[in-house]
This record gives structure tokens, sequence and C-alpha cells, in this order.
């Protein structure tokens, strides 16, 4: 019962055992990676991972980048970069995305919530190396796909993979299975971890860690891991379709037996708009630790913002179709998804209103993981407009499966997403090493990447308005798209150096960053009332919370939380 | 690969003469429904600047104002934990601008999409193929390819002769985008989509495939050429006329090669017995601006090199290399260029 | 949230049971799953272009279907008598479950022998047969799920491993049964009732 998963607060601990700590080899090491079920450790390999997917999947947009600088520039050949967009999308959202927020989920909601771990360890790493596993089996499609046809390699379908574009027909060879199966399988290990992270939030919390009182990060996890429950299977079930249709002859989106090309659209983008809200509600999440520590202030409007992220889930299950106003629906369906889309701006607003509202009166430092949140808000300010124009039906019809898209949607995943990402991996990074990242090296990290972020981006909005088609390998001359592509390219040369900064930056501080401390925010969320990196049990005691920040109560014990919420 | 660069300037094919709008600024529309969309859109842009202008001066004045100054003491500011009314506040004004933008939203949706059009309004059928445009105009028993002829149109409602288009595809889904005539629309296999322009003035405008297709979705371009109704009357008679029986040697070895090698199996010319459908109408090729869905424009030297081997200009396209001999492949060539 | 409560002992501080949450996140998944194969058969019903057709060749299964629901009857007196301690009946009545699942399975693979051999129906023959075969498939190879799981608690429970601090495995077990009962609710209803008439 649920009793028996409370650990007693006078249960010392025996002093863990450290395998291999003494002439700890490369073997040592490994071996532990592998067979570890500790949620820290866990955490960080899908931050590792994902990031070395990022890195993989950036060289190929680069690589796009450079063939688009001339019009009819003959640096790629068409279905070599056809592969680079697919397999960077693909990657980016299935690959970069997931492991992160997963990443970041598993590290921190057990220390957040004060438990020792997952509640399922094991089932924790299964979908890790499942996960990884996905990971592999999409990129070894460039070995593996040519099959006996010896036609195309890696998956050139885009990351959306429209049919009758995978059928049998029109994708010989075996590289669509690759994408196809890929994707089935990292669904599983998505499903297994965001299961996990629902039991683990509902059953494991701390005493006195009620609902009301969780960090809002896992507030939001939580969402996340529920629309993952949903949202996940339709992809999981469109990826079965359409396996049966290429393996055994099943007729889903076969159009010439009556099958139907657009039922693909629909099932795709059922998972695949909610998946826009898995990815960016971690973002904001993220936001709503860093924000109000870096303000000196309590977040403003607690249970709206965990009302309007319960609201931006939910909508988020009824607009799919808005990815889909070209395909000629009715004049009804197209105003029912424009509603739908654009009611989803009002938690979105009141989410940012309410940001602002925390900074306001308060005391802001700039430190690294806020300026990355301040940018973050900006830019996601930009896309969230861009978002609303995009939801204008009309307006669509003009500006959908354009540059203006990719523009869109690369401000709501690099400027919203990523730069989070960034924010969190220098706010906790002090907490899983010990270390402080250089402050020094991330200013140059944060400004040469912020500059070749927009200037990378900003310009494709104006290519887009200018009748540019995305994934297109080249455009002929005069159409005026040359120098926005220009600057474009530009932009990835200038973001590459800041990248490059930041993974410095990573190895550098791990040796010789300065000592970290156990508090080096001055935060009061559970996760600093540990050590610096975390002992493997996480809390020699399991600590008793009283408030929503147990830290400053503990700190102020003069104007404690609890007598206010 | 590309050996042929592009320019707006040919002189070959029907229509060359016309202004070109190559630059498809959706902002400059030239056509009624691309208009109604501008109008929307520039409602929308106004109201999303000013959104942006508001919040981001909101959030420099923050960043100024807040920050931590060197002069502070090390005290905590007060901790404020929310406040219901100014909660309050920035959930109604967002639902309010919410409400704005839905109904015109869905009065323009309304207006484009249910827009009644006249009696005698050109009907043109586009299919979509792999990456090639077929284009049908069934009141006057014409095929052609990737270049679409229709009439200019006017703002005066009476005068007005609004085109059609009514979209299929025959292999996977395309999507047909010229931005300053129209918003775009989806080509899908087994279904039929319409949409409808209303140019104002003569030009040839230029679009794209919007939806990805397979590897030359690039090269899938689209030229909607408007002239006025005398000078579309001309191109329809012109292109029902009979075409002239090849005359030189040359061009008179070049049918028998034509019709001796697969050519006619996806090619139609006519009333011939080349009857393909799975490649581009060749009946009056020679009245064509460019070459392989305008991947070149079509001249002596470009139509030389496509017969020799398609792959050249498009590679990966669907046509494959006959491997005919250079003697050949210039005989056919000349007679091709007998049709017009 | 006053201070008061929080004076309380720890006794108070109860959370909900791993496996019960767990179990409910497994079948809201799994239905979601379900939805989409359901709805791509109402989407392609009466949109086949050549024959069987749903009203030719299905066949309402009344002792399949009587066998399964059954079955959520059986299990949930099974789990009273190992409640009560009475291991004996607990057995019969859970091998009865295992019968009547069994019997389910045979009759869907009884069906599907028909249907590819007498009335030449297969995934590949329609849009019906790809919604047919895939739904019922789907549902059939979690009664399969099902069998596996119920026949572990009866062999452990042979074999004297299952003791009492085990009822909670039992009884998710036994929601994931009715849950696979559930699902067989919507299909009989769609697929025997529903469709026939395309």
């Amino acid at each position: 019962m649920a009793s028996d998963t409370i650990v007693d607060p006078d249960f010392k601990v025996p002093a863990p055992e450290r395998v291999g700590e003494e002439g700890k080899t490369w073997s040592h090491v490994i071996q532990n990676l592998v067979f570890t079920v500790d949620h820290k450790k866990l955490g960080l390999m899908y931050i590792g991972a994902g990031l070395l997917f990022f890195v993989v999947a950036g060289i190929m947009a680069t690589l796009i980048r450079i063939q688009l600088f001339f019009p009819r520039s003959t640096f790629l050949d068409p279905d070599v970069f056809n592969r680079f967009f697919t397999m960077h999308g693909t990657a980016m959202v299935f690959l970069v995305g997931m492991p992160m927020i997963f990443g970041f989920a598993n590290y921190l909601i057990p220390i957040m919530i004060g438990t020792r771990d997952m509640a399922y360890p094991r089932l924790n790493a299964f979908g890790f190396w499942v996960f990884f596993f996905s990971g592999l089996l999409l990129y070894f499609s460039y070995f593996g796909a040519p099959g006996l046809y010896n036609a195309g390699s890696a998956p050139d379908v885009g990351w959306f993979a429209y049919s009758p574009l995978t059928a049998k027909a029109f994708s010989r060879g075996h590289s669509t299975d690759y994408w196809t199966l890929s994707i089935l399988l990292g669904g599983i290990g998505s499903l297994a971890t965001s299961i996990n992270i629902l039991v683990t939030t509902f059953c494991l919390r701390c005493k006195g860690m009620t609902l009301g009182r969780m960090p809002l990060f896992v507030w939001l996890f939580v969402v996340v891991a529920f629309l993952v429950i949903i949202a996940l299977p339709p992809l999981s079930a469109c990826q079965i379709m359409l396996t049966l249709d290429r393996y055994l002859g099943a007729k889903f989106f076969d159009t010439q037996a009556g099958g139907d090309a657009v039922l693909w659209q629909h099932f795709f983008w059922i998972f695949g708009h909610p998946e826009v809200y898995i990815l960016i509600l971690p973002g904001f999440a993220i936001a709503n630790e860093i924000i109000p520590v870096f303000s000196r202030k309590p977040i403003f409007g607690y249970p709206i913002m965990v009302a309007a992220t319960v609201m931006i889930a939910f909508i988020s299950l009824g607009v799919w179709a808005h990815h889909m106003f070209t395909v000629g629906m009715t004049s009804l369906g197209n105003t029912f998804f424009a509603i739908s889309t654009m009611v989803i701006a009002v938690p979105t607003g009141i989410k940012i209103f309410n940001w602002l509202g925390t900074m306001w009166g308060g005391k802001l430092h700039f430190d690294l993981p806020m300026v990355f949140c301040l940018a973050f808000l900006f830019q996601f300010l930009i896309a969230g407009l861009t978002g609303v124009m995009l939801s204008v039906v009309p307006f669509d019809w003009q500006l959908s499966d354009s540059y203006f898209v990719v523009a869109h949607f690369h401000y709501v995943l690099i400027g919203a997403l990523l730069y989070t990402f960034f924010a969190g991996i220098y706010y906790w990074y002090p907490k899983a090493f010990g270390r402080m990242l250089n402050r020094k090296l991330g200013f140059w990290h944060f400004w040469l990447f912020t500059i070749g972020f927009h200037l990378t981006f900003f310009p494709q909005h104006i290519s887009g308005f200018l009748g540019m088609p995305r994934r297109i390998f080249t455009y002929e001359a005069g159409r005026g798209w040359e120098i926005w592509n220009q600057l474009s390219t530009i932009g990835v040369i200038i973001q590459i150096p800041g990248i490059l900064f930041f993974v410095y930056n990573l190895i550098y501080s791990y040796f010789k960053g300065e000592e970290a401390g156990d508090d080096p925010w001055d935060a009061w969320t559970l996760e600093w009332a540990t050590t610096s990196p975390p002992p493997e049990y996480n809390f020699e005691k399991i600590p008793e919370v009283r408030s929503r920040r147990p830290l400053w109560d503990l700190k102020h014990p003069d104007d404690p939380d609890w007598k206010f919420e | 690969m590309m050996a042929v660069g592009m320019t707006g300037v040919h002189a070959q094919g029907a229509g060359a003469d016309l202004p070109t709008h190559m630059v498809a600024d959706m902002f400059k529309p030239l056509s009624r429904p691309a208009e109604m969309i501008h109008e929307t859109s520039l409602l929308v842009l106004v109201i999303c600047a000013v959104i942006f202008f508001v919040v981001a001066g909101l959030l420099l004045y923050i960043v100024v104002r807040f920050r931590k100054k060197a002069t502070d003491n090390t005290q905590e500011p007060p901790q404020i934990y929310g406040s219901t009314n100014i909660e309050l506040a920035w959930t109604v004004i967002p639902i309010l601008i919410t409400v704005v933008l839905i109904l015109v939203t869905s009065r323009t949706i309304g207006e484009v999409q249910n827009a009644k059009l006249p009696e005698d309004a050109l009907q043109v059928r586009v299919v979509g193929h792999q990456w090639w445009w077929e284009v049908h105009y069934p009141q006057y028993g014409i095929i052609t390819a990737n270049e679409i002829h229709i009439p200019v149109s006017s703002k005066d409602p009476k005068k007005a002769r609004p085109t059609e288009l009514i979209l299929q595809s025959a292999d996977v889904i395309h999507s047909f985008w010229v931005p300053q005539l129209a918003g775009k629309t989806d080509l899908i296999p087994n279904r039929t989509n319409k949409m409808w322009v209303d140019p104002y003035t003569i030009g040839t405008y230029f679009g794209n495939c919007a939806e990805y297709c397979g590897t030359q979705h690039a090269n899938m371009l689209l030229r909607v050429i408007v002239d006025t109704p005398e000078n579309f009357e001309k191109w329809i008679a012109d292109q029902k006329a009979p075409v002239p029986p090849p005359q030189t040697a040359q061009e008179i070895e070049g049918r028998r090669l034509y019709y001796a090698n697969a050519c006619v199996n996806c090619h139609t010319i006519g009333d011939s017995v080349s009857k393909g459908i799975f490649g581009p109408d060749l009946t009056k090729l020679m009245t064509r601006q460019t070459i392989g869905a305008g991947v070149a424009p079509l001249n002596h030297e470009n139509l030389l090199s496509w017969v020799r081997d398609p792959q050249i200009l498009k590679v990966g396209c669907l046509m494959p290399n006959m491997q005919l001999l250079d003697n050949e492949a210039e005989a056919i060539t000349a007679y091709l260029e007998t049709l017009k | 949230m006053s201070s008061a409560e929080l004076t309380n002992t720890a006794s108070d501080w109860k959370l909900p049971s791993q496996r019960k949450v767990g179990m409910i996140c497994l079948i809201l998944t799994e239905s979601s799953l379900f939805t989409i194969f359901v709805v791509a058969y109402v989407w392609y019903m009466g949109k086949s272009l050549n024959g069987p057709f749903p009203k030719e060749v299905l066949h309402v299964p009344w002792l399949a279907s009587i066998a399964l629901f059954g079955s959520s009857f059986t299990v949930t007196i099974a789990e009273k008598f190992l409640h009560k301690g009475n291991r004996a009946l607990f057995h019969v009545w859970w091998l009865i479950t295992i019968a009547l699942g069994a019997y389910f399975v045979y009759f869907t693979g009884a069906e599907w022998y028909h249907l590819i051999y007498k009335e030449n129906l297969t995934i590949s023959t329609n849009v019906f047969g790809s919604t047919f075969y895939s739904l019922v498939g789907l549902h059939a190879s979690h009664v399969i799920v099902g069998l596996i799981l119920l026949s572990i608690v009866v062999i452990s429970s042979f074999r004297g491993k299952l003791d009492p601090g085990h009822s909670e495995h039992v009884e998710m077990i036994a929601w994931y049964w009715h849950f696979v009962d559930a699902i067989w609710v919507v299909v009989l209803t769609l697929v025997y009732f529903i469709s026939v008439n395309y």
C-alpha cells in the first residue's frame, strides 16, 4: 500500500558502495553507465545523448544552409539534401527534444519532490536504452537502408512523412522502414518514461509535499507526461499502419484502393501538435524555476500558472488540423480549428504576463541562467505572435509550408526551448557536477548564439513572405530570396562558435570550474538542500516541507512562506 | 548538375513578352482572393506588432528598472505571491483580442472559400505529377503542362472572369501556390480540391509546389501567364490548330525515331498514336517558355540536352536517359521543335 | 494550507498506490492507441472499392462475446475467493477465466481462418480488410497478453509463490482484463453491429 513507499525518516542509509572508485578504468565507467538505474545518471545520459544528436543534426542543418547560400548551387545533390532535412527534423524532435526533456525530468523530479529515485528505476533505464537504440537505428539507415534495390539510403520523406510519399511505390528500398521503426521504438521509450514520471510524482512525494506545493517544474512535467501518454499512441498507431501498408500490403494510405492520404495527416498531427506543447512546456518548467530565483521573488500567481498549463494541454489536443488548412477542409472545419488555435494563445499569454509579474518589483540578477531566460521570453513572444498569424486561416493559406513556418517553429524550438535548456544547464550544472560553469565563456556563448540565431531565422520570415516554400534544395535566381538565404547562412556560421564555447565550457568547468557548494544561487527548492553532486540516495534524511519554497522557510524563519500561501 | 541558369527574360514561348512578376511578394497581391487574404493579414500583423511592442517594451522596462544595482543592500525584495485582479485583467484582454481575430478570420474564410463564381468562369484542371503540372482546359479540350494561361479579370464584378482551378494529383500530395494570385491549396490523390484566382493585371506570375513531394520538389515550378482576353482566345486557337508535319529529312528521321523509341509510352502528341499520359503532353511543346517544369528555358540547347539525358538538367526526374546516339538526339530534337 | 495541517503525524501522509496509478496510466495510453484504430475503422466504413464487404462476411460472435464478458465476472469472483483465502475456489474460478479467454482467442483464430481461406478477405484485400484485421488483431493480442498474465498468477499460486501481499498485483491484472473486455464492447458494437450495414 501507500505507506510502504514513504521512507522512515529515522532510517540510516548505509554508506554506498563505490564501484570501481579506486583504479577507475574506462570499462568501469562504461559498465557503470550501462547497468545504472540511478535517475540522476540516466538523466545526465539523456541530456548527453541529446546533445550528441544535437551536434549531428546541427551539422546537417549547417550543410543545408550552405547549399542554400547561392541560387542553383550544386553543393549537395537533391536526394542528399532531402535526407538531411528529414534526418535533421526527425532527430531534433525525437532524438534531441524528447531526451533533453526526459533528462531534466529524470534528474530533477525525484530530488524536487524529495524522494530517492523514480518509481520504476529499471523501467527508467529501459526507456533510456530504447530511446538510444532508436536513435542509432535511425542513423544506421545511412548504412543499412539501401537493401536489395540499392534505392535510397537515409529516410527522405520529411519529418512528418506525408503519405502516399511513404508508400512502397514512391519510397523504394528500406529507408522509410528505418524511420518508422525508429520512431515506433522511441515512442515506447517515451511512454515508459512518462508513466514513470506520473507514478513518481503522484506516489513518491515527501511528507508535506501536497500537489499544491510541488514546484511548478514538477507540475508542468506532470502535464507533459499526461500529454505524452495521450498523444503519443496516435503516432505509434499510424506507424503501425504504415508498416502494415509497406510489408503486408494493407491499404490504410493506399489512394489507389480507396485509402485516404489525409488520414495520415490527421493521425500524425493529433500527435504532432500536442508534441509541440510536450516540447515547449518543459521549457516553461525551467523558466518557472529560474525566473523567480534570479528575481528574488516567488512565482507570480502559482495556481493560475498551473491552471494555464492544464488549459494549454487540454486545448492542444483539439488544434491539430491547423497544420492542414490547405488540404481543402470545409470552411466550418477551418473556422473551428482556427478558433481552438487562437484560444490557446490566452493561457499562453497569461504565462508570459505572470513571468513579467514575477520580475516586477524584484531584484534581477543577470547571471547566465537568467540571461538565457530573458532571451527566451523575448523570442517566445515573437514565436507566439507568428503562431497567432499562422492560426489566421487565410494568412495561413499563404504562409503554410513556406519559410515563414520554418522561421516560426525555429523560434519556438530554438528561441524558446533550446534557450531554456541552456538556462537549465547553466542553472543545474553546479548541482550535477559540483562546479560552476565559467561565466565568461557562458556570455560568449550567449551573445554569439543569440546574434547568430536571430540572423539565421529572422530573415526566413521575409523569404516566406516572398513565396519561398520550405524543403526546396535549390531556387532560381531573381525570385528575391538570395539575400535572405545568405543572411541565414551567415547566421549559422556565427552560431557555430557559440556552440563550441558552450561545449568547451561544459568540459573545462568539469575539471577547472569554481567550486559551487550546495546552493550557489541561494535558491528555494529541495534540490538545493542536498550536496552537489547529490549522493545516490539524494537525501540522507527524507525532507519534510511546509510550503512551495522549503529553503526559503529555512533561510527566513521569521518570514516563512507557509504563513502566506 | 544544373548547368543552365534561369533568368526572368525569355525570348521563346507564348506570353514571353509579358511583364514578369518574379518576386512573388504576398504583400503585393494582384488578384481578388490574394487581396482579401492580404487585408486580413495586414490587420493581424498590426495587432501582433502592437502586442509585440507593448510586451517587449514592458520586458525592457522591467529589465532596466528592476535590475539589481551595485548600491542595493542584500535584503530580499517584498515577496508578492499574486493578485487576482491583475490576473483577471491579463486574462480578459487576450480573450478580447482573440474574439476580434476569430471574427475577422471566419469572415475571410467564408468570403474566399465559399465565393460564388460566375457561370462563365474559366475552368482549369491541374493534375500534380512528380515533378510537373498537367493542365487541362475542359471547356476547350486543350491539354498542356506547367504553364497555365488564363485571361485577365477585372475589379469590376460585371466584367470579371475569374478562373476556377480544379486540383487533383496523380501520385503524391502537391500544393499549388502562386502567392500574388491566391493562397495555396493542396493537390491530393483520390480527392478533388478547388480554388480560384481573379487577376487584375497581365503578366507572368511565378509560383512553386509548396508541399514536399520527393526528389525534385524544388524544381516543380509554376507559371501562370495572365493575358488580355483577346490574346488568351488567340492562345486557345493556337493550341487547337493542327501542327504542321515535319519538313526536313532530319525532322522526318526525328519523328521516326520518336515513334520507334519508348517516347510514345509516356507522351502524347495530338491525335497520333503517341498516347502516353505519364509525362507532359508534347502536342504544342514549342509554345512553352520552359522545360522540365521551369527548370530551364526552352531553347534548342536545353531541349537537346534534355532529349539526350534528362538527368543532366533535372537529376532524379522520372524520365530516364534513353541512351540515344548524338545524331538520334539531334534528330528527335529537330522533330520536337516542329511542335508549335 | 495552514500550518495546523502540518502538525499531523506521518501516518496521515497518504499517497496513492504506485501500482494503481501505473495501471491507470497504462490503460489511458492503451485507450488512446485503440481510439486511433477505431477511428480508422469508422473513417473507412463503406469506402472499400471491392469486396468482400462487412455485411457479406461478418457474423455476430455471440458465444465468444458471452465468453469474454463472462470472464470479467469470473475473474471478480476469483478475486473475492482470494481475499477470503479460499485458494481452491480461487483456482477454479481463475482457471475458468483463463478457459473463457482462451476460447475467445480460439474463436478469433477460427474466424480469421474462415475469412482468409473461405471468404478471401486478407489485410491487403481492401480498406475493410486492413482496418478489420488491425483493430480486431490489436484487441486479440491484448487478450493474449492478458491470458499470459492470468496464467502467471495461477502458476505462481500452484507453486505456492502467491501470498496475501500479492493481492494488489492480482487486482491490477483483473483491471487489465476488465479493460480488454471494455474494448471488446466498443469493437463488437462497431464492427459486428454497425459496420455490417455497409
